[in-house]
């Protein structure tokens, strides 16, 4: 053919880039006198060797799922939703509000309870980002950002001043009943009989995220909004000559984005931390964009991407506990990653496109 | 093979200014050229003509140092000359006059000129001898510019003659011109031809690069043809016809006139009352359009583009918002509000063709069949259930266009940038006339598009015209309105300067009035 086939795109570049970024943490590691095989062996081992470094990893993984499509989505659209954090900080408040709001019989109905509070949550806090964007033209990336802090700021008073139970010190809403507690992956996967580690933060959302998955690529891929989404996203000049409304587009987009976002509190804050805690995003807004820039902005994509990022959060926490590499160092690795999976994959793309030119030329 | 053993208007013993040996350059798969050998003699116009994707753009590329030939020389004077760079284009003699210019627009004609061959830091001495030797290129070419003017300030053609200057004035000994006529009024470009004769005869090589088969008759001396990456033939002008060469391109017989009978116009479709538009920057583009249009007549608008045509298509397609009055089949249709967007358009029988299928009428990354769908994605048979769209049912669709409108190659799931100009076109074209509208839109219809589509698309257009529709048709190629529409509007600075008969009227006129001059004057 000699021209880049679609799975070397998909899986080849990625997997290139991961190696690099490797390679050079491993430079990185050698730098400050540790041995960076030895550190992969503990991130391996600490993160997929054991039901348990599984039971963190896809807990990490879920949170990343959801943002990540949140992003995807957005990227779709032409719309860069860096937002993530602010609309998973609203999305908690909506958790919270269902999980306190009515004594639920079951956890079940307590989730279906949070899954469309936090996604209303989530939406309402995108909304205003697009509303201004396809209103007043302000640029999507600075409203998104902005409300990061706006977000912060209001889930700071909220906990303070009005959730906060009387007599407790720190700002945290008070503990969910036993009801709604989400089963984790020991409880679910022992109704099958399948052994797995007790107390590990993987639960339930779990499952919620790969339904996430599903249904954003049959929105994206099969129904008519998804078509004019992506109509948008690649030329607005040729959606409005195709009568695809702009201001509908990005306010649409922008809702789904912001309630993927929300959703991700479930896992957080239900899943985990059975309360409304201060910062229960913990940066997982921002990795979003990365997962979705290494999916490509598909939910397949999107998921393993996740799931690398999980591996990374879960072994670079072993990594902390078991050698003298700083916790600092997690992160250089994390931004390794993140830069040449993300921000550099033309780096490796290019010359790969180069290398399948001229050997299609050859076989001819 | 390319057999150039034409020497023009010398004799073989004299050096040619250039000659090409055996040039070759392929993007990856794709042979763009294939062993291309020409000869142009000195003080010769040496016309190049071909399809769209011929690889005549290729060549010229080559030719100016921006691509690195794979195989094959240029031959300089009788000097083999490597051209790895533009710098060294221009130091081998060779001047290009792109088709979009390259001129800094806040800039005035002097500063222009000397942009990148300025003199030392001190500008005053580069431009008092710049002064001086346009004011000779003016005198003995016929190329009067004020050195002092605004780029923004000077009209298309004599922002040309600027391209053409700032090319002599770095000692140009062979001129490429890239199709320069697409912007030029009818008179522009007899102005421009006559430059080009002129510079010839003071010993210039020029090589015109076009489509028009028009222009190489009447302004070379010797004319290649290309097709699909070869020189099929090089022959001297006076001794070929436009028909031959049209054969040459195509590799088989082409109609070049539009067979049409007369038309017969039934109601009033469209009417157009009074009709304003302003563009984003507050500028009026359309000042006060009437016209109107019935069944079975095609409409065809003249003009120079930039005067209004593409506000009256958007306005009417959907796209921009006017005020006015216009009536589709006595019905008043929307302009600002919530009908006035594509889909109502649609949804009224107005179908359009738009003036750039490639940034308003196709998503270049989408594949054929959801290109097939666009603008009609809301349509019954597109659809699923309430919000899943029928994807097989959009890709038989597109099989059964592709196969109607002779799209090649006939596949659904080919990305639309991978088809060529000719056939993306026929894409947007099927989608739009198969709707069945009762009034088509049409922007440029065969912009970029090579002859063997051309000839089908007029076609199909007439053919929706004999079926009792009415047809607005947008084109700058003054021949194509010539050939194809029933009535002739000339549009010149928003406004529509008068409508002539196709057959009571001829090119000087029509050049008139599209460069305003008033039907009366005229």
């Amino acid at each position: 053919m000699g021209r880049m086939p679609k799975w070397a795109d998909a899986v080849l570049v990625p997997l290139l880039s991961l190696i690099i970024a490797f390679v050079i943490s491993g430079l990185v590691i050698l730098a400050i006198g540790e041995d960076p095989v030895e550190a992969l062996k503990i991130m391996v081992t600490g993160a997929l060797g054991s039901t348990y470094g599984w039971g963190y990893t896809l807990y990490y993984a879920t949170n990343f799922i959801f943002t990540g499509l949140a992003v995807a989505i957005a990227f779709h659209a032409g719309l860069f939703n860096i937002g993530g954090e602010g609309q998973a900080t609203l999305g908690g408040l909506g958790v919270a509000v269902a999980c306190l709001m009515l004594p639920w019989p079951h956890w079940s109905l307590a989730l279906l309870a949070s899954v469309v509070l936090s996604a209303a949550f989530g939406a309402a806090w995108a909304a205003a980002p697009a509303w201004l964007q396809a209103k007043r033209g302000s640029h999507i990336v600075i409203t998104t950002i902005m409300f990061n802090f706006i977000a912060a700021a209001l889930l700071n008073y909220l906990l303070v001043n009005v959730m906060r139970p009387r007599g407790q010190m720190d700002p945290a809403s008070a503990r969910f009943p036993a009801e709604t507690n989400l089963p984790d992956l020991h409880q679910m996967l022992g109704w099958f009989g399948i052994p797995f580690a007790k107390g590990t933060p993987a639960n339930v959302s779990l499952f919620v995220a790969l339904i996430a998955c599903v249904a954003v690529w049959a929105i994206i891929w099969r129904t008519r909004l998804g078509y004019e989404i992506r109509s948008f996203g690649k030329s607005e000049k040729a959606a409005i000559y195709a009568g695809i409304s702009p201001v509908r587009i990005t306010m649409y987009a922008m809702l789904i984005s912001g309630a993927l976002s929300g959703l991700m509190a479930v896992n957080t804050v239900q899943g985990e931390a059975n309360r409304l805690l201060l910062n229960s995003v913990e940066g997982a807004g921002f990795i979003g964009i990365a997962v979705a820039l290494m999916g490509r902005s598909h939910p397949v994509g999107v998921f393993f991407a996740a799931l690398l990022f999980g591996f990374l959060y879960q072994g670079g926490a072993e990594l902390a506990l078991w050698t003298k590499i700083p916790r600092e160092l997690i992160t250089v690795i994390q931004a390794l990653v993140i830069l040449f999976t993300g921000a550099l994959d033309d780096m490796v793309r290019v010359p790969l496109k180069r290398l399948f030119l001229a050997s299609g030329r050859g076989g001819q | 093979m390319g057999g150039a053993d034409i020497s023009g208007r010398q004799s073989s013993a004299a050096p040619f200014a250039i000659e090409l040996r055996g040039i070759s350059k392929a993007f990856g798969p794709v042979q763009a050229n294939k062993d291309i050998s020409i000869q142009v003699a000195k003080g010769s116009i040496h016309g190049i003509i071909g399809e769209n994707g011929a690889g005549k753009s290729t060549l010229m590329s080559i030719l100016y140092g921006f691509y690195k030939a794979d195989a094959g020389e240029i031959v300089i004077d009788g000097k083999v000359t490597p051209i790895p760079d533009s710098q060294s284009a221009i130091r081998a003699g060779i001047g290009m006059v792109f088709q979009h210019f390259k001129l800094v627009q806040n800039f005035t004609v002097l500063e222009n000129v000397i942009l990148g061959a300025e003199e030392g830091g001190i500008l005053a001495r580069s431009l008092a001898r710049a002064r001086k030797v346009l004011a000779d290129l003016a005198r003995e070419y016929e190329l009067d510019v004020d050195p002092d003017a605004l780029i923004e300030d000077l009209s298309v053609g004599h922002q040309q003659r600027v391209e053409i200057l700032k090319a002599l004035y770095r000692q140009a000994d062979i001129l490429i011109l890239d199709e320069p006529t697409g912007v030029l009024t009818p008179a522009e470009a007899d102005h421009l031809f006559r430059i080009l004769k002129g510079l010839r005869d003071q010993g210039k090589t020029i090589i015109l690069i076009t489509h028009k088969l028009r222009e190489i008759m009447e302004t070379t001396d010797t004319v290649s043809v290309m097709r699909r990456g070869t020189m099929v033939a090089t022959v001297r002008t006076a001794e070929t016809s436009p028909e031959e060469l049209a054969e040459l391109m195509v590799g088989r017989k082409v109609l070049l006139q539009v067979e049409k009978a007369p038309a017969t116009p039934g109601k009033t479709v469209l009417e157009v009352e009074n009709l304003r538009v302003r563009d984003t920057q507050g500028v009026e583009r359309l000042k006060g359009i009437n016209l109107t249009i019935r069944a079975g007549e095609i409409l065809g608008i003249a003009g120079v583009a930039g005067n209004g045509q593409s506000e009256l298509l958007e306005v009417l397609g959907g796209i921009a918002r006017g005020i006015g009055t216009i009536r589709l089949n006595g019905r008043e249709l929307d302009l600002t509000g919530r009908h006035s967007d594509g889909q109502s358009r649609r949804a009224d029988g107005i179908a359009h063709v738009p003036e750039d299928r490639q940034v308003l009428g196709l998503i270049m990354d989408f594949t054929a069949w959801e290109n097939v769908a666009f603008g009609y994605h809301h349509a019954p048979e597109y659809q699923k259930s309430a919000l899943l769209m029928d994807n097989d049912a959009i890709r038989a669709d597109c099989e059964k266009k592709m196969a109607t409108f002779d799209v090649r190659p006939p596949i659904p799931t080919l990305a639309a940038k991978n088809f060529s100009g000719g056939n993306q076109q026929k894409i947007v074209v099927a989608r739009e006339i198969e709707r069945n509208p009762d009034l088509l839109l049409v922007g440029q219809p065969t912009r970029g598009v090579d002859i063997g589509a051309i000839e089908f698309i007029h076609k199909q257009i007439v053919a929706l015209r004999d079926a009792g529709k009415a047809v607005l048709l947008v084109s700058v190629e003054l021949d194509e309105i010539m050939s194809l529409a029933d009535r002739i509007a000339v549009m010149f600075d928003g406004r529509i300067m008068g409508e002539r008969l196709p057959d009571q009227t001829n090119e000087r006129e029509l050049g008139l009035l599209m460069a305003g001059v008033s039907g009366e004057a005229a």
